[in-house]
């Protein structure tokens, strides 16, 4: 096997690929890129068993073929390279680099023992990459990370005709994003658990690139436990979750009682700030009332800290204490200026929403996300 | 307090004043908790595997320990201490160190003290207690070791070497089986050939923290102070079996009763843990623990026994079990805890069933409301 290929090409294929290698493989081949030659064109695949990724870059074929090199050296040397065209070729057990007078010679491992990726599942819809890139990474925020709670992990992907939901929870706290998309077929109805983190590098690393994501899945008989998404010349599955996430959308409001309106910047950089005293239990405080808004933090006997901010306030006086860190996350999140915090009760779940500013003065909520948290309760 | 346990059984049962008298479990993995003086000349002390106790003593008295007894005369006595001075600090169940500078003026000297100190707990509960006087705490308690049974001995500042120095290195504290060998070594086997060593020189057998601990305590200098809260630094339980356990059944219900024992002692003492970890013993002895470090600090038995069950099944692996514990570590005082409910979770959870359960327990005992799997079934139920 022997092709020739410009560098740049070549760096962003084989990082790209890297990226999903494990660091610390089952088997010595996963931590391999398998590249392979054909019709002109290189495909570059890395696999775990839970990740599979491919991509396929046009080179200069000299001849057909297949390698097995370590998927990082490989990553590391072609960044270092030089800008010049880079020659590759597989000779007997090893694989040689040329790239202006740079060269370079790396082992290579039995393709034959690379287990096969998963087959691509059929194309079920698509969605822009930008959007898809925005929508995962408000929603992945809220979900758990431990992995005793597997279900938690995942972000539920539910599309429902043009209508396209993501949704996370690690109990805490859930977010859910609403959008739409173009499904393949108009009574689409699939629901699917992906884990939280597979999905954000996948939709981070499409989003940069533009153009639309191709999601790919079963769409019948219980499917094969595995999803898809390609942009142009890349593609990747992902094994899914077992279960869905527990039914909590009823537990968004219908009606409010108290709403809240800040500035998102404002309150991150007071929260912040007043948090550094809170120690290990991280616990915040707002009191608010139509005079402001306080934030507190800090114990009985420790360290406190305290500052008032602007705010808009249209409901009783009241405080309600957050883990400090789940209001940060929720605060970024809704991806907007101004944040809005709708109560009911100050020991039941509030929505954090974004909003931005409309005509004269009026300030406009946005549709299609929520960040629903669950205050702190004191016992005794 | 000597042989606390013993003595208590004894105060409450007179026809056993004379005989040997054992405390401890009575399984056939049983250990002797405690063993009055008359068991201790056939060669019973505490740590002993019963079986062992019972070949040496045969006519000795045997009997299940009651913690709650022992707690209740513990507690009382502790009050007596407390009559004396504030600054009482517990050791254990049968031990605290008092600091009775502030009290001369109202008792007298330490020697007055410590002698109505005994004259009280005698008369009061029928048991007898040695008491070390000294300036340091380390020195005390040497003297109350030196002086038991129903013992007093006071060590005057200028006498603390001469009592010191005879002493066996193993007297110090701190000093175990290990370092004593590593002192062996070096020809040191009295406390005073440790404080007559160059504090150099002991660095290069013991390590430098060690060797300036040692040297301190050798030559009588200890600059603890009484304090009357400890912190705790975990809770936890653990249960040897009398045959080794692999039936997942029985299994489930020894971490259940552990857990819940060891929930109810947290909350009771105002405690949460962040991390809860398990101690695993198999048949083979090889002994293992692990641990869970969790999101929201546990105090919950239900939580608890869901947390360490896992960690167990996991661990265990189905080999058949000589030993179970389980812990809460990563203490945090759970009153200035605000707690984290998860989303949709009500108001009125496990917990205050829990809490509302502990408060039966304090008034009606501590069987009084139990999980169901844990009843020991009625005469007459399958």
């Amino acid at each position: 096997m022997k092709f020739r290929v410009e560098r740049d090409a070549l760096t962003t294929a084989v990082t790209w690929t890297a990226k999903s290698l494990p660091t610390r493989p089952s088997v010595p081949v996963l931590a391999g890129a398998l590249l392979k030659v054909e019709d002109g064109a290189l495909t570059i695949s890395g696999f775990d068993y839970e990740i599979s990724s491919q991509v396929t870059v046009g080179v200069e074929a000299d001849a057909p073929g297949t390698a097995l090199v370590s998927g990082r050296l490989l990553a590391e040397i072609v960044k270092a390279l030089p800008a010049k065209p880079v020659e590759f070729a597989a000779v007997d057990g090893h694989a040689e680099i040329t790239c202006g007078s740079a060269r370079f010679t790396l082992p290579t491992m039995p393709v034959e023992d690379y287990p096969a990726l998963p087959a691509m599942p059929g194309v079920v819809g698509t969605i822009p990459a930008d959007v898809f890139a925005t929508a995962v990474s408000q929603v992945a925020v809220a979900a758990g990370r431990d992995d005793t709670l597997p279900t938690m992990t995942g972000v539920q992907v539910e599309m429902t005709g043009t209508s396209f939901a993501l949704l996370a929870t690690d109990r805490y706290r859930m977010a859910v994003r609403e959008l739409d998309w173009s499904p393949v077929d108009d009574d689409v109805n699939l629901t699917v658990l992906i884990p939280a983190k597979a999905l954000s590098d996948t939709a981070k690393s499409f989003g940069a690139g533009g153009g639309d994501v191709t999601i790919a899945m079963p769409t019948e008989g219980g499917g094969t436990g595995l999803v898809g998404f390609s942009v142009q010349n890349r593609h990747t599955t992902s094994r899914v979750l077992d279960g869905q996430l527990p039914k909590l959308r009823s537990l968004l409001p219908t009606a409010y009682n108290a709403k809240l309106r800040v500035t998102a910047a404002e309150l991150v950089e007071v929260s912040r700030r007043v948090a550094l005293v809170a120690e290990r239990d991280t616990r915040i405080q707002l009191r608010i009332d139509a005079d402001g808004l306080v934030v507190e933090a800090g114990g009985t006997e420790d360290a406190k800290a305290s500052e008032a901010m602007d705010c808009v306030y249209d409901g009783e006086p009241m405080t309600v204490a957050f883990n400090s860190q789940y209001l940060l996350d929720g605060l970024s999140a809704i991806n907007a200026q101004t944040a809005v915090l709708s109560f009911t009760d100050p020991m039941k779940p509030v929505v954090l929403t974004g909003a931005a500013p409309g005509d004269d003065d009026e300030v406009i909520e946005i549709e299609g996300y929520k960040y629903l948290l669950q205050p702190l309760r004191f016992d005794n | 307090m000597d042989a606390f346990f013993a003595s208590v059984e004894m105060a409450r049962h007179p026809e056993l004043r004379h005989r040997p008298v054992i405390v401890g479990g009575l399984g056939p993995r049983g250990v002797v908790s405690a063993a009055n003086y008359a068991a201790r000349a056939f060669g019973v002390h505490s740590a002993l595997p019963m079986a062992i106790a019972r070949r040496r003593c045969p006519r000795g008295a045997y009997l299940q320990p009651d913690g709650a007894e022992y707690r209740r005369v513990s507690k009382a006595v502790m009050r007596i201490f407390r009559d004396v001075t504030p600054l009482v600090e517990p050791l254990s169940v049968d031990e605290a160190f008092l600091d009775v500078t502030g009290a001369r003026r109202l008792f007298g000297e330490p020697v007055a003290i410590a002698r109505s100190i005994r004259e009280r707990v005698a008369a009061e509960h029928g048991i007898t207690c040695t008491v070390g006087v000294a300036q340091t705490k380390f020195i005390a308690k040497l003297a109350s070791t030196k002086a038991k049974p129903d013992g007093l001995l006071v060590i005057e500042p200028d006498g603390v070497l001469d009592f010191l120095h005879p002493l066996p290195v193993s007297d110090l504290w701190g000093v175990g089986e290990r370092t004593a060998a590593s002192l062996a070594r070096l020809g040191l086997h009295t406390v005073g050939d440790v404080a007559a060593l160059p504090v150099a020189r002991l660095k290069a057998a013991v390590g430098q923290a060690a060797a300036l601990h040692l040297h301190e305590l050798a030559s009588g200098r200890d600059a603890r102070a009484v304090t009357p809260h400890r912190e705790e630094k975990s809770i936890g339980a653990e249960v040897t079996f009398d045959v080794d356990v692999s039936d997942p059944a029985v299994l489930r219900k020894a971490l259940l009763e552990l857990s819940d024992k060891v929930a109810g002692r947290a909350r009771r003492a105002g405690y949460a843990g962040r991390t809860v970890a398990v101690k695993i013993r198999f048949g083979d002895f090889r002994t293992i623990s692990r641990s869970r470090t969790v999101h929201e600090p546990v105090d919950v038995a239900r939580d608890l026994f869901t947390m360490a069950h896992a960690l167990v099944t996991e661990n265990a692996e189905g080999h058949p079990l000589r030993l179970v514990g389980v812990r809460l570590e990563g203490l945090v005082e759970s009153d200035r805890l605000a707690r984290q409910p998860a989303l949709g979770e009500p108001e009125h959870g496990w917990r205050q069933a829990e809490t509302t359960v502990d408060g039966l327990r304090e008034r009606f005992g501590s069987k009084a409301v139990r999980p169901a799997s844990l009843l020991d079934p009625a005469p007459g139920d399958l």
